[in-house]
């Protein structure tokens, strides 16, 4: 993509604008997602009609995720390369920040967001009302410390220029599209939607300048806002959309008015007054905040996210686009939903597997980190896609294909059905959008398929040198139960496979034996006997029909489902990783604390004033930075832990909705058997 | 004395016919057979090996006042089982078949049982007073002729390459000969693969419980979704465990039925085989002493036909003898496959409804805890 290295130089926008968009985002979907009544509500008092509202969305699905799009790759680009800029506008306290803590900054600006709006959201309880905001907002207050001044200051222009390239990125996106739409050759009207695309950015850059005022003050309205009681919600919001929000465009006026949930009694004005005095309640809030973790800890733990959300995606019509080596399988991704988030009740795209590993790929980039378990796709299989590359016919390669199609379905079923990435702006533009750019990272698989190994490979070395005395029982237990659990899987995984091949094998030979009974039916004199022998070979070869349908039903849903929780229980693996990880963090920043503090007491002795303020500044640096990290090991051991919970939850659903699938069709086929049977007896009792 | 003893024919009933009980010493099966006395309801029980039921088939080879025996189609009599070698169960499958699977040579005594009933019930056979020795006497009767089967299958089977092809002078047994290789090879065809979807019902049966098993490896009570899971798992188990018990079902209603009936059925079909086989034998015997009485001199020209006639009635009793045979097999081998056929009709039937029922409560469970 040349347009995204054409936009690396300035940093700024790079490290800002699209947490900005992606926290609004949040907020947004969040919003219209969870709560469709509070939307509502305010509107009448605002000027704008209801119908912006829905309108709105659109806009931003189109605009937004562009823009996180082109500056994606560059973002990950930027961690290496720009860090040092970047870094430094992002978060000021991490100068000395090693290599790992660079990379979590950008996500961790993003991470605080999401968190906030939904939890509360999801669990309104009065007693912690607003602690696990305050927490989270203690983690996110240095960038809004730091950012919004010079951010804000700066963002309308650099803005207009971003906007400006975002143009540009268009303009090649419509190449780009151009290019591929070649390929893909099912395209009505390829040219189409970059053009809307394209349009809908201009409209966005008239308003996003207007737009641009506010992040301060959402930053600092949540900020502020959180330690207050909550009235009711509704309320809030009406109060809050005082015409100020009234000209404002989609993203940030539904995302205050989300964050209103929490803070009824802001008042934009007040913002300037208040934002000096954030700093201190955030610093004193950080001491509670480990209670409040816990004391919420629990209640995720009582949590049920029976929220049933109507959202229903398919993947069928696998197709082979192109010939060749080139060749690829595109797959149509239905999704049938009555969420608001989405533009419209059904859409459908077409996809490539690799737009698949693509997703993953961003969404383990932004939420593994935090100790989300993000679901993984079925892996690149280079023999069956060569099979089919080669374009045989046969029944291995179509086999390979339903496999992987299903195994697809089932991966961003499984996506979605998590509630926090669902709001991912990929996710929802990997559902909606018409086209996507290719993803480039697994294009080439075998590269970032060695670099994964090699990554796992220094992970597994860095975890055998990590000796994390694990003071918590519940995860000791946990990472143990996990780890015999994926034994167990792969063990049965095994006898699964081999009761699919038994049953693979019983079919072939129903078949055979129907053929030769058939054979003796015809060689048979006695009419009577012939007749009931050759009727007996029909039944036979319904029988195998059975067989083989019974055989499908098992491989897909038991064999597939244990590959599937093996596949996931590497990802559980990972967050615990993830979290020792961070306390290895948190343990180091404590060690070079304590070693700044002997330091100190060094200089003090041998009676050094003049470098006694910098060792004070460093030890105070460093507390906080083990305060921080301290937090974060906090926060991921609680969403880790949440997490594992949710797993768990899900698995016993999971296997429980398969064994009922299997019975139904284990209970089907034996009707049907006795229906074969029954037709049968008569012709045996024929024989004279 | 004979006179009675051709006319009482069998002292007990063919249908009463059972074997009851075998016991394996060693190498050595041993079966309890035990039948019903015609005029009295006394039974009666004997103990054999299977060198006392070779012996009952190479005495009704070897029979020697019966006219036109070697029109007879002999009730096919199971090849010897080697217990000990059972174990190698590749080597018993491709000798006996079906009749190596079964618990305690179940199926094996089965066969035996028809064997001996067929014997009983067939019209010239159980005159024979070695089957009524056989049935009757405690003590075995003697071995002195086992070895001579396997010599005369031998040498049959050399033989039988070249004369198998011989053209017949009937039509009947032209056209009998060439369905009974029809039959015969599609039969055995039949019994073979039926024996492997059985013992691939087996396997899988096998599978399922190693399933079954495995999945209570599973099973973990720390916690709230661990305990649901593990629910889930049992349940899991207890269903795959009632799959493995249908598979069980069905192979051995299989077995136990179509199984047989195929076996005996391909094995009868052999034993017709052989029956036209000998007749073929014959046939060309008097052709070349036909051939022989043609070219003979003239003073030796009265032996020969006198001796070509005694063939000819030879021939022509084995051939009637035959055609009797043929036709009460046919309608015989109808029955039996009938009564195979709707036996194992009925059974899958009933263990296809008895599952099914199972399913539906497993399943009735399954969504009850669903709602849990």
């Amino acid at each position: 993509m040349a347009a995204s290295s054409e936009r690396s130089p300035p940093p700024f926008p790079d490290s800002e604008e699209p947490e900005l968009l992606e926290d609004s985002d949040e907020g947004a979907d969040a919003f219209t997602g969870t709560s469709i009544s509070e939307m509502d509500s305010p509107s009448p008092d605002s000027t704008r009609p209801t119908k912006d509202i829905f309108n709105d969305p659109i806009e931003e699905i189109f605009s937004d995720p562009l823009s996180t799009i082109n500056s994606e790759p560059q973002k990950k680009v930027d961690t290496k390369i720009h860090s040092p800029s970047s870094d430094e506008a992002v978060d000021l306290f991490s100068d000395a920040l090693d290599d790992d803590s660079e990379v979590m900054s950008s996500p961790e600006v993003q991470n605080p967001m999401p968190d906030l709006l939904d939890e509360p959201v999801e669990a309104p309880k009065s007693d912690v009302l607003g602690e696990p905001p305050v927490h989270k907002n203690a983690a996110g207050q240095q960038d809004v410390l730091e950012d919004p001044p010079k951010g804000s200051s700066k963002s309308s222009s650099v803005k207009k220029a971003a906007s400006a390239e975002l143009f540009d990125d268009d303009e090649d996106e419509e190449d780009l599209f151009k290019e591929t739409s070649k390929v893909v050759t099912k395209k009505p009207q390829p040219s189409g939607p970059p053009v809307d695309v394209f349009t809908e950015v201009k409209s966005d850059v008239k308003v996003k300048p207007q737009v641009k005022d506010d992040p301060t003050d959402l930053f600092t309205e949540e900020a502020l806002t959180a330690p207050a009681p909550k009235p009711s919600a509704s309320s809030s919001s009406s109060s809050r959309t005082n015409g100020v929000h009234s000209e404002e465009q989609d993203l940030f006026s539904e995302a205050t008015v989300e964050l209103s949930l929490d803070s009824p009694l802001n008042d934009r004005k007040k913002k300037d007054d208040v934002k000096p005095s954030v700093s201190a309640p955030a610093a004193t809030v950080a001491g509670s905040s480990s209670k409040a973790s816990s004391k919420t800890l629990e209640e995720l733990e009582e949590e049920e996210s029976e929220d049933k959300f109507d959202l229903n995606i398919s993947v069928t019509n696998p197709e082979k686009v192109g010939d060749g080596m080139n060749a690829y399988m595109a797959y149509k991704v239905s999704t049938q939903t009555s969420l608001t988030m989405f533009r419209s009740k059904t859409f459908t795209v077409r996809r490539r597997f690799s737009d698949f590993l693509g997703l993953y790929e961003k969404l383990s980039e932004k939420h593994s980190q935090n100790g989300y378990i993000v679901p993984p796709p079925p892996e690149k299989s280079i023999l069956g896609m060569t099979k089919v590359k080669v374009g045989k016919e046969d029944h291995s390669s179509a086999e390979f294909v339903e496999r992987r199609r299903a195994a697809l379905e089932r991966y961003l079923q499984r996506v979605v059905s998590h509630p926090s990435l669902l709001q991912d702006p990929d996710v929802r533009e990997f559902l909606e959008k018409e086209e996507l750019p290719r993803a480039v990272s697994t294009q080439t698989l075998s590269g970032a398929g060695f670099l994964k190994m090699l990554n796992k490979a220094t992970d597994a070395v860095s975890k055998m040198t990590i000796k994390m005395n694990e003071q918590d029982v519940w995860f000791d237990e946990k990472i143990q139960d996990v780890e015999n659990e994926e034994q167990h899987m792969r063990k049965l995984h095994v006898m699964v496979e081999s009761l699919v091949n038994h049953r693979k094998e019983l079919s072939g030979n129903t078949a055979v034996f129907a053929k030769s009974v058939a054979m003796l039916g015809s060689s048979e004199d006695n009419t009577a006997l012939s007749r009931a022998l050759s009727q007996l070979a029909e039944v036979e070869d319904r029988i195998e029909q059975l067989h083989q349908e019974q055989a499908s039903n098992d491989f897909f849903t038991f064999s597939e489902l244990l590959a599937d929780y093996i596949r996931l229980l590497g990802a559980v693996k990972g967050c615990f990783d993830q979290r020792m990880k961070v306390w290895q963090r948190w343990q180091d920043a404590e060690n070079m604390l304590q070693k700044k503090r002997e330091a100190e007491a060094k200089l003090l002795w041998a009676n050094k004033p003049d470098k006694l303020q910098q060792a004070k500044d460093e030890i105070a640096e460093w507390e906080a930075k083990v305060t921080q990290y301290e937090r974060e090991f906090e926060r991921i051991s609680a969403t880790v832990r949440k997490e594992v919970i949710r797993f768990d939850k899900e698995k016993a659903r999971d296997f429980k909705r398969q064994i009922v699938k299997y019975l139904e069709s284990l209970l089907n086929s034996q009707q049907q058997l006795i229906k074969y049977w029954e037709a049968f007896l008569p012709e045996a009792k024929a024989i004279a | 004395m004979e006179g009675s003893s051709a006319e009482a024919a069998l002292s007990v009933s063919a249908n009463s016919i059972r074997i009851t009980d075998v016991t394996q010493d060693g190498d050595v099966l041993t079966f309890a057979i035990a039948s019903q006395k015609l005029n009295s309801s006394a039974g009666v029980c004997v103990f054999r090996m299977y060198e006392d039921f070779d012996w009952l088939q190479q005495s009704l080879f070897s029979e020697e006042n019966l006219p036109g025996l070697q029109g007879i189609i002999f009730p096919p009599l199971p090849s010897k089982a080697l217990p000990s070698q059972s174990n190698t169960q590749t080597k018993a499958l491709k000798q006996l078949g079906f009749l190596a699977l079964g618990q305690d040579w179940q199926s094996y005594c089965k066969a035996l049982e028809f064997y001996l009933q067929q014997v009983a019930a067939h019209p010239t056979l159980c005159k024979c007073k070695a089957l009524d020795s056989f049935l009757i006497n405690s003590e075995s009767p003697g071995k002195q002729r086992g070895r001579k089967g396997i010599f005369n299958r031998l040498s049959q089977a050399v033989e039988e390459m070249r004369k198998e092809s011989h053209k017949d002078v009937d039509n009947f047994f032209q056209n009998e000969r060439n369905k009974n290789t029809n039959l015969a090879a599609s039969s055995k065809v039949a019994t073979e693969k039926l024996l492997d979807v059985v013992m691939t019902e087996q396997k899988l049966a096998v599978a399922c419980g190693h399933f079954a098993t495995s999945l209570h490896l599973c099973v973990n009570q720390d916690d709230a979704a661990a305990v649901a899971f593990s629910k889930v798992c049992l349940k899991l188990s207890d269903v795959i465990e009632a799959v493995k018990r249908n598979y069980e079902k069905v192979a051995s209603n299989n077995l136990s039925t179509l199984g047989l009936g195929l076996d005996l059925e391909s094995r009868y079909q052999e034993s017709e085989k052989e029956m036209l086989f000998r007749r073929t034998c014959k046939l060309i015997e008097l052709e070349t002493v036909r051939k022989g009485t043609e070219k003979a001199k003239a003073n030796k020209r009265e032996v020969m036909e006198a001796f070509q006639k005694a063939v000819e009635k030879e021939f022509n009793l084995i051939s009637s003898v035959a055609k009797q045979e043929i036709e009460r097999f046919h309608s015989s081998r109808v029955k039996v496959l009938k009564t195979f056929l709707i036996g194992w009709c009925e059974l899958q039937l009933n263990t296809a409804k008895e599952f099914a029922e199972l399913y539906s409560q497993h399943l009735e469970a399954c969504r009850n805890m669903y709602s849990e």
